[in-house]
């Protein structure tokens, strides 16, 4: 359960978000739909607690992650914009690595990272070096290494960014199964019908701001617009940045 | 649960140690390869002043009809000596062609004037620019000015004069340094190997743990696992630190070796780098890798990416030679004061232990309490820099 409420944040002159706010609720799939620049990267690093926001609140869990960060991070796994896994380690370790960072040690450690493997198909690689790993290896070891903590919120910044159509399919697969497990997912996004294809919620952000947000169908009766995509243009005015 | 530090240093070390460019660079290239090729210069310089002692100098000569005495005494002298009739304008030429060649060219009126007592006079003809030729002629002239000496006396002693009247001045030279002081001039030159190749060691991990962390893309989701951030880059540090520390195990134990190989004895030099020198040096050099992690990696963390990482570490390396070579050229003498200097105090007891003198272990104490002091400072920098948001680039 994440709950943002005002939130905003500048960058010297640059005002990046103003006010931002929404809810993201367990065991829904919650989108932050936007063109870029909106926005979408700067409240999601607030959330994940690498940016401090000029004011507003962010909780997770109730957990007031600006107060008190570290207690935040527990609650989230990231997926950030940029998921790069270490060459040099192999698709275990990578994991493992993390599971460490978490606090998790000994037996319990390699059971979860081997639930992960399996969960995440990525038992063929596992022991290979990261090195020469595909665009889908990679992002499946990187979404392994945000929930090596069982975390109950998942953010993912942009996470088909750069991805195939087989490593899309597979990464679909994978947040499907995090809401049926009862987890609450948001992530952002430029890509309409990535979207419209996962969402059970959307938030359609523009220049920092919230301008609309609901479920596709609420969305489709309040612009009165036969498809998603014409609600998404009429919601920020034009057709920026629609893919 | 193990400390957040230490799980990061074992992280960055096992990479590390995966990465064959790395590993090549960091433990191989510098601390085998650096201590071998300086000892071959060394092996080769001493070769050489070995052979110029012991080279035979040839000479041509001249007219050597008018003066055959001189030329029996230049033989005499061990001189290798050519007889070879020409003019001045011919001389040129032969030098001009020769390699090396240095040529006597005795003056027409040398006999008759050497029967008068007077000045007879001959001409040394070599090319100043060739240092073989300049060391040939050098030898010839004092054969010369010898045997010149040796008639004077004779001349003196006929005429019954004492020939100490000749010498006015007596002068004699002492060379007071010790067989290992005289080595140390050489060797001095070592703790600046020493101290490069400790840097290098670490070079790669602090670049890779930090810029390359950032360009790959990894920064990010590492700075959103329950920890704080400082210890983060604690471990990096440590880790940076801990391959310093096995650059220098290496390169002290190959200049140990391969010190064995170069004949300085024959020099009247030893070379005081046996075991227990050898030990003394890792450790002084140990609080030294501290302080090059903690800079390394405070400087890494401020580039964008791995090549500018790598650039601007090219230059941060040499920063700490910078004392030595002040030092070296002002010729001081060791002080308290100085042990205060990183890289500089180091140096000094570098020094002072291949020389085999008496360490002040005051000057040892300085020199470690205060190169940790930096080291610590600068890996507290570090962790300063990581809890900047601008840390993400």
């Amino acid at each position: 359960m994440i709950r943002v409420e005002s939130l905003s944040r500048s960058f010297g002159s640059i005002r990046a978000i103003d006010g931002v706010g929404f809810e993201a609720r367990d065991g829904r799939i919650t989108g932050l739909l936007g063109p870029n620049g909106a926005g979408k990267s700067t409240t999601l690093r607030i959330l994940y607690t690498v940016l401090r926001p000029d004011t507003g609140k962010a909780r997770v869990d109730g957990i007031d992650v600006v107060r008190d960060p570290l207690a935040g991070r527990r609650a989230i796994g990231v997926l950030p914009h940029s998921a790069g896994i270490y060459p040099q380690l192999t698709a275990r370790e990578n994991i493992a690595y993390f599971g460490a960072l978490h606090g998790l040690s000994g037996g319990t450690l390699a059971a979860r990272v081997d639930e992960l493997i399996a969960e995440l198909d990525i038992g063929d690689c596992a022991d290979r070096r990261a090195k020469g790993f595909s665009q889908g290896q990679r992002i499946k070891v990187a979404l392994a290494r945000a929930l090596v903590h069982k975390p109950q919120n998942l953010l993912l910044d942009e996470p088909s960014n750069g991805l195939d159509v087989m490593a899309t399919r597979a990464l679909r697969a994978s947040i499907l199964a995090l809401r049926a497990a009862g987890h609450c997912v948001l992530f952002s996004s430029h890509v309409m019908q990535e979207v419209a294809a996962l969402c059970d919620d959307i938030v359609i952000i523009d220049h920092g701001l919230v301008v609309a947000a609901g479920t596709p169908e609420q969305l489709l009766t309040k612009f009165g617009a036969p498809t998603l995509e014409d609600a998404f243009v009429a919601a920020i005015g034009d057709a920026r940045g629609l893919e | 649960m193990r400390a957040v530090a230490v799980i990061v240093m074992l992280k960055e070390l096992r990479e590390s140690l995966r990465d064959r460019r790395t590993l090549l660079t960091s433990l191989v290239l510098g601390p085998v390869f650096a201590p071998l090729f300086f000892i071959l210069i060394l092996k080769l310089t001493l070769a050489r002043s070995v052979a110029t002692q012991d080279e035979a100098t040839p000479v041509t000569i001249a007219n050597s009809a008018a003066a055959p005495n001189l030329v029996q005494q230049l033989r005499e002298y061990g001189l290798t000596v050519t007889l070879r009739d020409g003019t001045e304008q011919e001389i040129r030429t032969w030098i001009a062609d020769g390699d090396g060649l240095v040529v006597l060219r005795i003056s027409g009126t040398f006999a008759e004037h050497f029967a008068a007592g007077q000045p007879a006079a001959v001409v040394i003809y070599a090319d100043g620019s060739d240092t073989r030729a300049e060391r040939r002629s050098a030898r010839v002239h004092q054969a010369v000015a010898g045997y010149s000496a040796m008639i004077a006396s004779l001349r003196l002693q006929a005429r019954g004069i004492s020939t100490t009247i000749m010498r006015a001045v007596a002068v004699d030279n002492v060379d007071v340094s010790t067989p290992s002081q005289r080595a140390t001039l050489l060797l001095g030159m070592l703790s600046y190997v020493i101290l490069l190749v400790t840097l290098l060691g670490g070079l790669y991990l602090a670049i890779d743990a930090t810029a390359g962390e950032r360009e790959r893309g990894s920064l990010e989701a590492l700075l959103t696992v329950p920890a704080a951030r400082e210890q983060l880059i604690y471990g990096k540090v440590a880790a940076a630190a801990c391959m310093m520390i096995l650059a220098l195990a290496l390169v002290t134990a190959s200049i140990a070796v391969a010190l064995r190989f170069v004949p300085l004895e024959t020099f009247g030099m030893t070379a005081n780098f046996g075991p227990g020198v050898a030990v003394g040096v890792f450790l002084v050099m140990l609080p030294f890798a501290l302080i090059g992690a903690g800079l390394l990696t405070v400087v890494a963390s401020f580039t964008r990416s791995y090549k500018e990482a790598q650039s601007w570490l090219g230059v941060v390396m040499l920063v700490p030679t910078v004392p030595i070579a002040i030092a070296s050229v002002l010729s001081v003498q060791p002080s308290a004061a100085l042990m205060l200097v990183p890289s500089l105090s180091q140096h000094l007891v570098i020094q002072g232990l291949m020389r085999g003198e008496p360490l002040s272990m005051t000057w040892v104490l300085l020199s470690v309490g205060s190169s940790l002091l930096l080291g610590w400072l600068l890996g507290w920098l570090a962790g300063r820099l990581y809890r900047r948001e601008a840390i993400l680039g």
